[in-house]
C-alpha cells in the first residue's frame, strides 16, 4: 500500500512538469500533502500516539490546507497571471524529469542497505532534484516558492524512512518546514507582491558589482 | 549557565523588539553586551564542561566565542553611530537592535553546540535574524537582497537537514541514534561509507551558504552589500565562522574514517573554485562593499585549502579564520564612514579619501595591508603556514596557480584601495561633506592591532587552544 502511495507521489511530479497553470501546481501540492498524510499513517506505526497526531496534523493541516490556500490567496492578491511561464517547453521538462527519476533509481541500485526501503530513497531524491529543476526553469518568483515546497515534501518522505527509529528527526523536519515556509511566504506576502508589481525573476537583478 | 545566558539574551532581544524609548533601548543593548562578556568569561573558566547535554565549552568553540564577544562590542558602538546618523525611527531601531542581539546569541550557541542537529537549529535562527538586519532599509534593493538571502539559506538549511538524515542512516547499523559529534567520532569506523559520503556532500553544500564558498556563496555577497555596514561586519566575519564550525566539526568525524582522502578532494576542489570565482569577481567589481565581501570568499577558500591539505594546515586554518574575522570586520566598520563622506558605494565616485578623513584613510590602508596578508599582518603567518601545508602535500602546480590567483586579487584590491585613498574624483562637491570624528576609527585600529598581535606573537594559551581544537584530526 505504501508503495502505491509513493508511486502516486512520483507521478504527481510528472504531472507538475507539464502543468501550465499555477492553480494546477497548487492543487498538486495539496494532493501531495494528502498522500503524505496516508504514508505517515501507515509507515509510522512504532512511535507514540501524541507525536503521530502532531505529524498527521502537520501534513493535513499545514501541507495540504494552509499552504495551498495561502498560495491561492497570494495569486489573487497580487494579480499574478495564471501561466507558469517555463523557460523550456513542456516536452523537454517531461524528458528531464524522467531522466531525474531514472538516475535516482540507478543510484539507489548501487546502494546495499537492508535497513532502508529503497522506494523512499528514490522518491525523496527525485522529488528533491525535481524541485531544484522547477526552481531553475520557471520565470515567476511564486513558482520558486512552490519548487521549495516540493523539496520540503521530498525531505519529509526521506525523514519518514527512518521515522520509526528516530522520531526526533521527523519533528525537526516539521520544524524546518513550518519555519522556512513562514519566513519565505511571509516575505512574499508582505513585501515582494507590494514592491515588485509584476513578480518576475528578471526584476531581481538590481544588485550588481558595478 | 548557558541556559541562563540563552534565556537572558532572548529576553533582552524580545524586550528590545518592543521598546521605543531611546535610553531604554541602549541600556538593553549594553546589558546584552555585559551578558555576552560574562558568559564568555564563565565559559573560559569551565573549559571542557558539558552543559544542557548539547553544549560543550571546547577549544574551537571557545576561540570563536571570544572572537565574537570582542567583535560584538565595536558592532554595538557602530550600530549606535549608524542609527543616530540616519535618525532612524524608534520602530526600525528596535527591530535592528533586537535582531542584532538575537544574531549574536544564536551564533554563540551555534559555536558551542556539540550536536549536529543543534548547530543546524541555531544556523536557522541566524538566517531569521540576519534577514531582518538585511531588510533594515525597507527599499527595493534591500528587499531583493533579503529575498535572495532567505531563499538560498532556506534551500541550504534543507540540504543540511538531508545530510543529517543520511548521517542517521549511516549510523543506523551501529544501534545508536545519538548524533553528537563525540558519538560519531567514537563510532567513526562503523559508519556506513556510502551514506556518510552523501551526508558529507549535503552538509558541506548546505553550510557553504554561511561560510561563503562555491556553490552557495552568492546569497552572502548580496546580504553583506545590502545590510547596514555594522551588521554586514558581523555577517562577513563571525557568521562565516559559524559555517566554518559546522563544516569543520563534521570534517573531523569524516577525517577519522577511510573517506579522508575523498573528503580532502571535495573540500579542496570547492576551495579552489571559490578562490577562482573570487578572483574573477574581484577583477571587475566596482562596488567597494561587495569587493570586501568577495575578499571574504577568497579568504575562506584559502582556509578550506588549508583544511584539505592537512598537517600544519589545520592549525593555520583555525588561526586564519580568527584573524580574518578581526580584519574583515574592521574594514566593514570603516566602510560606513567612507559612505558618509562620499554618499556612494561605487569606486567611480570615491577618491582622495586622505584629504577628507585622514584617520579613516589610515584604517583602510592598514586594513588593505592586513587583508592581503602582507607582513606585518597576522594573516601573513597563517597564509604562509597554509601554503607550506600545500607544499608538503606535493601539489606544487596547485600552489603555483593559487599564488597567481592571489597576486591578481592583491593587484585589483590594491588598485581600488589606492584609487580611494589618493586619486581625486572629478567634479566632486566638497562643500557638504561630513567631518568624521577620529575616535570613531579607534575600534578598527584596535581590531587590526589584535590581528597583528595574535598572528606574530600568539600568547601561549592561544596556541594551546588552537592545538587542542585540531588535536582530533589525524596526521
Amino acid at each position: 500500500m505504501i508503495h502505491v502511495l509513493l508511486i502516486i507521489f512520483l507521478i504527481t511530479l510528472f504531472y507538475m512538469a507539464i502543468a501550465n497553470r499555477l492553480m494546477t501546481y497548487i492543487k498538486v501540492l495539496a494532493l501531495q500533502g494528502v498522500l503524505l498524510f496516508f504514508v505517515v499513517f501507515i509507515q509510522l506505526n512504532e512511535i507514540n500516539t501524541l507525536n503521530l497526531i502532531l505529524i498527521l496534523l502537520e501534513t493535513i493541516v499545514f501541507k495540504s490546507l494552509a499552504v495551498p490556500l495561502f498560495l491561492g490567496y497570494l495569486l489573487k492578491r497580487n494579480n499574478i497571471t495564471r501561466e507558469a511561464e517555463p523557460f523550456l517547453p513542456n516536452f523537454v521538462s517531461l524528458v528531464i524529469t524522467t531522466c531525474i527519476v531514472v538516475i535516482t533509481i540507478l543510484i539507489s541500485n548501487t546502494i546495499i542497505d537492508d535497513h532502508l526501503d529503497k522506494i523512499f530513497f528514490v522518491v525523496a531524491l527525485s522529488t528533491l532534484f525535481f524541485g531544484l529543476y522547477l526552481i531553475a526553469t520557471r520565470r515567476k518568483i511564486i513558482t520558486h516558492v512552490m519548487g521549495y515546497m516540493v523539496i520540503e515534501n521530498g525531505v519529509f518522505v526521506l525523514s519518514l524512512a527512518i521515522g520509526n527509529e528516530m522520531p526526533m528527526l521527523v519533528n525537526l523536519g516539521i520544524m524546518l518546514d513550518i519555519f522556512a515556509s513562514v519566513l519565505i511566504l511571509g516575505i512574499f506576502l508582505n513585501k515582494i507582491g507590494d514592491v515588485f508589481k509584476d513578480v518576475d525573476v528578471d526584476q531581481l537583478s538590481n544588485l550588481k558589482d558595478y | 549557565m548557558i541556559g541562563i545566558y540563552l534565556l537572558g539574551s532572548f529576553a533582552i532581544a524580545l524586550s528590545l523588539f518592543f521598546s521605543r524609548n531611546k535610553l531604554l533601548v541602549y541600556t538593553l543593548l549594553g546589558l546584552s553586551l555585559l551578558v555576552q562578556a560574562l558568559f564568555t568569561i564563565y565559559a573560559g573558566f569551565h573549559a571542557g564542561e558539558i552543559e544542557l547535554i548539547y553544549f560543550t565549552y571546547d577549544s574551537l568553540g571557545m576561540i570563536l566565542l571570544v572572537t565574537l564577544s570582542i567583535i560584538a562590542i565595536p558592532a554595538a558602538i557602530h550600530s549606535y553611530i549608524y542609527i543616530e546618523n540616519h535618525k532612524e525611527n524608534p520602530q526600525a531601531r528596535a527591530i535592528y537592535l533586537s535582531s542584532l542581539v538575537l544574531l549574536i546569541t544564536a551564533i554563540s550557541a551555534g559555536y558551542l553546540s556539540n550536536h549536529i542537529a543543534v548547530t543546524w537549529i541555531f544556523t536557522e535562527i541566524t538566517t531569521l535574524s540576519a534577514s531582518a538586519l538585511i531588510y533594515h532599509h525597507r527599499n527595493k534593493l534591500a528587499l531583493e537582497g533579503t529575498w535572495k538571502y532567505v531563499f538560498i539559506c532556506a534551500i541550504s538549511i534543507t540540504f543540511i537537514f538531508i545530510g543529517i538524515l543520511f548521517l542517521s542512516l549511516s549510523l543506523q547499523h551501529t544501534g545508536s541514534d545519538d548524533l553528537s559529534f563525540k558519538n560519531l567520532l567514537a563510532r567513526s569506523n562503523e559508519l556506513n561509507p556510502v551514506w556518510l559520503r552523501m551526508a558529507f556532500l549535503f552538509i558541506f553544500t548546505g553550510f557553504t551558504a554561511k561560510l561563503g564558498l562555491v556553490p552557495m556563496f552568492t546569497a552572502g555577497i548580496d546580504a553583506k552589500d545590502t545590510a547596514p555596514a555594522p551588521a554586514g561586519a558581523l555577517l562577513a566575519s563571525v557568521l562565516m565562522n559559524l559555517g566554518f564550525v559546522g563544516i569543520f566539526r563534521f570534517y573531523i568525524v569524516v577525517a577519522n574514517t577511510p573517506l579522508l582522502h575523498w573528503a580532502q578532494l571535495v573540500v579542496g576542489s570547492a576551495a579552489f573554485l571559490s578562490l577562482f570565482v573570487a578572483t574573477v569577481y574581484m577583477l571587475k567589481v566596482k562596488n567597494i562593499k561587495r569587493m570586501f565581501a568577495y575578499s571574504g570568499i577568497e579568504h575562506m577558500g584559502i582556509v578550506m585549502l588549508g583544511v584539505a591539505a592537512g598537517g600544519i594546515g589545520y592549525y593555520a586554518a583555525v588561526l586564519h579564520v580568527v584573524l580574518h574575522a578581526f580584519v574583515k570586520s574592521s574594514l566593514f566598520f570603516q566602510f560606513n564612514q567612507l559612505y558618509r563622506v562620499f554618499q556612494n558605494k561605487s569606486i567611480y565616485h570615491i577618491g582622495n579619501y586622505f584629504k577628507y578623513n585622514a584617520t579613516g584613510a589610515m584604517v583602510l590602508l592598514l586594513g588593505f595591508i592586513s587583508t592581503t596578508a602582507m607582513p606585518p599582518s597576522g594573516l601573513f603567518v597563517s597564509e604562509f603556514l597554509i601554503f607550506k601545508s600545500i607544499f608538503d602535500t606535493g601539489h606544487i602546480l596547485l600552489l603555483v596557480v593559487v599564488l597567481l590567483l592571489l597576486t591578481m586579487i592583491i593587484w585589483s584590491f590594491g588598485k581600488n584601495i589606492f584609487k580611494i585613498l589618493f586619486i581625486p574624483v572629478p567634479d566632486f562637491d566638497e562643500q557638504n561633506i561630513e567631518i568624521i570624528k577620529p575616535w570613531e576609527s579607534v575600534s578598527q585600529f584596535l581590531l587590526l592591532a589584535t590581528a597583528v598581535y595574535l598572528g606574530l606573537n600568539p600568547p601561549p594559551f592561544f596556541v594551546q587552544l588552537l592545538n587542542d581544537s585540531v588535536s582530533l584530526l589525524p596526521g
